[in-house]
């Protein structure tokens, strides 16, 4: 097996032939982002006119650089000249590129978002200078973008396995674990737990068989944050993994992904193996005595299976449905061994906490919340992406310096955030600091870092709705104040957008939730009436104007909406069962 | 269409055998005969109590939970429309409607001739480009079905899933 200095000799060589050969460099985003956009039939373009003119050229299919409102994005690196980023591309404007700037030397600024590296580009602004840019530090998202995620050498050349070679060869499991307690680090998947004292606990469980789960389920609508990771630099969160393993003295890793979502499931499977074939996983590692193994698990349809003890059964092949508490995953979890869960985006950043400090992880943020916030910008905003900012950043900057606000010159009127268990934010309360304790403060979360924008024609009785009927659809059924509440306070809401509201509903709906909140056995029931306080907190006469008024003040929820259904008994007893046992 | 049930238990096997999971379990093999066939015979229900050492009970329990499972063949062609809350904001119910409409559907199921089966999505993963839609698990929004406005692209999606219903593509 080779060291890590000859890994490392050989990618870099690769990268340097990449990236200072003879040949441009063309890099397309081709994340779920890019494909939406359109950007499959855009590889393919450059394909064909580059073979038509016989030009050589690598062509790398990338993840997501986070600008997806500038989807298709490609950019081209050509010998002596910055790397520049192409904005919006349809398979009808390659042949001009190709045409302009790889068989001529016209950048055709026209068609650029911006440049970057050494040099400069007449008419194209710097990467750097763009406003979505220029706040963010990049951690977790720092190669997503720029290397072929399903390439290895790119990682390493980059720093990648640098911080496992370190974790082995200098550093004892419990320093590593230090390490990660000195830099604050916290759970990114929803209830921001530290992170190291959560490892703590699992070092301190007898092996030898211990699991470290990476949560990527990501149920929540409008974050793709976690499949954006995997999908645009999956060995990142391998080594996140490995080196949580080695501080806790773990023997496997699970990545648990939803079936379906086939760019970072393909991906991460590429990537574990790729691990394997350089002795980066199995046994002896490095030749060091650490021993670690990794696989993919898939779950089925279920947003609860995103909830810890769920995900458990999921692996375990069962129905999603959470565990009764305790015993807790570091005593008893996955296949009764103790197990460490934590998101994608939390042992996402391991990796650079581990190459350059504890320290330096935590002088990035704020006072509680340490490191940065990856967060997801969607809806009615100009500039959607995924941004990756210190804590404590002012939200009313990343919304509209960063994303550019509502678009057609209307006004915003919520965001929606931390998924459909999080809530609602006035747009008058966006002078906020971005973190965990302000955020809360404010009545809403970060959560796993979505931000759903909503302008002035939203109706925040109808966005309550959809997110309850959203949280309906999702309750497992296993407890019954979740699964009835959940029913009875849709019904309510339903009831609200037709304008049929009894009087006493606003009771009820009070308290079926605080039912739910103290009667419900996992997150799901209990946070279930966090989106419908929230909203009743900051919009409460768009609620009266429905319930009393019989009106909608936006004229926007009218009529039922279309929700499925998951209650599937009458198909499934259709079918004729021949019993052979 | 499968012609003889000897072929399906053979497929099924085969993709029990040959899963890509490393731990097999009963939910990884359900998954492995979903992507073989499409969806789960009650062969398949057999077949996955024997490999995985579980009841006929179990098995059901596990495959009636998760939504993505469904038990009659699908339909040639699997249209998704993402009703999750950004596509919602985006005009996701809109577009529902007149997908609806096209297929006359009255909401997810198949259509009577077999072509089309559609399904709600709770979030395909591509928000920052909603209101966005699957027609056979490509994802696409509006830049790539080249509608910029609301209304160009109900009408696009629109002509899109009807043409796969009346056979043009
Ligand atoms: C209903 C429900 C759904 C959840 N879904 C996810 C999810 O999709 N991804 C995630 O990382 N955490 C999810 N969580 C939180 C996890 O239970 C767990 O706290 C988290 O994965 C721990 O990781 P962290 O410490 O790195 O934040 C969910 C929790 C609940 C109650
Ligand atoms: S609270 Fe809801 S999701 Fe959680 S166990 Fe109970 S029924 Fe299931
Ligand atoms: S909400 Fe529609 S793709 Fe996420």
């Amino acid at each position: 097996m080779a060291t890590f200095e000859e890994l490392l000799q050989e990618a870099q060589r690769r990268h340097h032939e990449l990236e200072s050969g003879e040949r441009p460099w063309i890099r397309v985003g081709t994340a779920v982002c890019g494909e939406a956009a359109g950007a499959l039939p855009v590889v393919e373009a450059f394909r064909a006119e580059l073979e038509r003119r016989g030009i050589a050229a690598n062509v790398s299919a990338v993840g997501c650089l986070g600008l997806c409102y500038a989807e298709p994005l490609v950019d081209i690196l050509k010998p002596g000249r910055p790397r520049i980023f192409y904005k919006s591309l349809t398979p009808e404007q390659v042949p001009g590129l190709v045409e302009s700037y790889l068989a001529g030397d016209n950048p055709r600024p026209d068609l650029a978002l911006a440049y970057t590296g050494d040099g400069h580009v007449e008419g194209i602004p710097r990467l750097e200078e763009l406003p979505m840019w220029s706040r963010q530090v990049r951690i977790a998202l720092r190669n997503c973008g720029h290397i072929d995620p399903l390439d290895i050498h790119q990682y390493i050349a980059r720093g990648g396995y640098a911080a496992l070679c370190k974790a082995l060869s200098v550093m004892k499991p419990e320093d590593v674990q230090k390490e990660v307690q000195t830099s604050g680090l916290r759970g990114r998947g929803g209830a921001a737990f530290p992170t190291g004292t959560k490892w703590s606990f699992l070092s301190r469980s007898p092996g030898p068989v211990k699991y470290i789960l990476a949560n990527c389920e990501e149920g929540d609508p409008g974050a793709y944050n976690d499949k954006g990771i995997l999908e645009s630099d999956p060995h990142t969160l391998v080594e996140g993994v490995i080196l949580a393993g080695y501080a806790t003295g773990a023997s496997n890793g699970v990545v648990f992904i939803r079936h379906g979502h086939e760019g970072p499931i393909h991906r991460t499977e590429q990537a574990i193996q790729q691990a394997y074939g350089l002795g980066l996983l199995g046994e002896n590692i490095l030749g060091s005595s650490f021993s670690f193994h990794m696989e993919v698990s898939l779950t089925g349809e279920s947003y609860v299976a995103g909830e810890e003890t769920a995900l458990m059964e999921s692996i375990e092949g069962k129905r999603a449905m959470p565990r009764y508490r305790p015993p807790f995953p570091a005593a008893v979890g996955v296949w009764g061994h103790p197990s460490n869960i934590n998101n994608v985006k939390t042992l996402s950043y391991v990796p650079e906490i581990i190459s350059r400090g504890g320290e330096w992880f935590a002088g990035i943020g704020s006072e509680s919340s340490k490191g940065t916030a990856i967060l997801c910008l969607s809806g009615n905003i100009s500039r959607p992406g995924m941004v990756e900012v210190p804590m404590g950043t002012s939200l009313r900057e990343i919304i509209y310096e960063a994303a550019g606000g509502a678009p057609g010159g209307r006004s915003l009127k919520f965001l929606q955030t931390g998924g459909p268990l999080g809530g609602l934010l006035h747009a008058d309360q966006v002078d906020i600091a971005l973190d965990f304790e302000s955020m809360a403060r404010a009545g809403a979360i970060l959560g796993s870092g979505g931000i759903i924008a909503a302008d002035e024609d939203a109706c925040a009785v109808d966005m309550t709705r959809l997110l309850v009927a959203f949280c309906q659809y999702e309750s497992c059924g296993k407890c019954f104040p979740c699964r009835l509440g959940m029913t009875h306070l849709l019904e309510v809401l339903e009831r609200m957008c037709r304008f049929e509201s009894r009087p006493g509903d606003m009771e009820v709906m009070r308290h079926i939730g605080q039912d739910m909140a103290a009667g419900s056995l996992c997150g799901h029931g209990q946070l279930g009436w966090n989106p419908v306080q929230s909203a009743l907190r900051q919009f409460s006469q768009e609620f009266a104007a429905h319930m009393e008024e019989k009106r909608c003040p936006t004229g926007r929820c009218l009529g039922p909406i279309f929700t499925p259904q998951r209650t599937r008994a009458r198909w499934v007893s259709a079918q004729p069962v021949e019993m052979k046992v | 269409m499968i012609s003889n049930h000897g072929d399906l238990r053979e497929r099924i096997r085969g993709a029990l055998a040959n899963q890509r999971a490393r731990t097999v379990t009963l939910l990884s093999s359900l998954l492995a005969i979903e992507d073989e066939l499409g969806y789960i015979p009650p062969q398949a229900i057999e077949e996955v109590a024997r490999f995985t050492h579980s009841t006929i009970n179990d098995v059901w329990g596990v495959a009636s939970f998760y939504p993505n499972f469904r038990f009659t063949p699908p339909g040639e062609h699997v249209v998704e429309v993402c009703w999750g809350p950004t596509c919602h904001l985006l005009g996701a119910q809109r577009l529902l409607h007149a997908v609806l409409g096209a297929l006359a559907l009255s909401g997810e199921g198949d259509t009577p001739d077999g072509r089309v089966s559609l399904k709600y999505n709770t979030c395909l993963g591509a928000c920052s480009q909603g209101p966005v839609v699957s027609i056979d698990h490509q994802v696409l929004g509006p830049q790539a079905v080249g509608a910029l406005s609301g209304e160009a692209l109900v009408e696009r999606i629109t002509e899109m899933v009807a043409e796969l219903e009346d056979g043009s593509v």
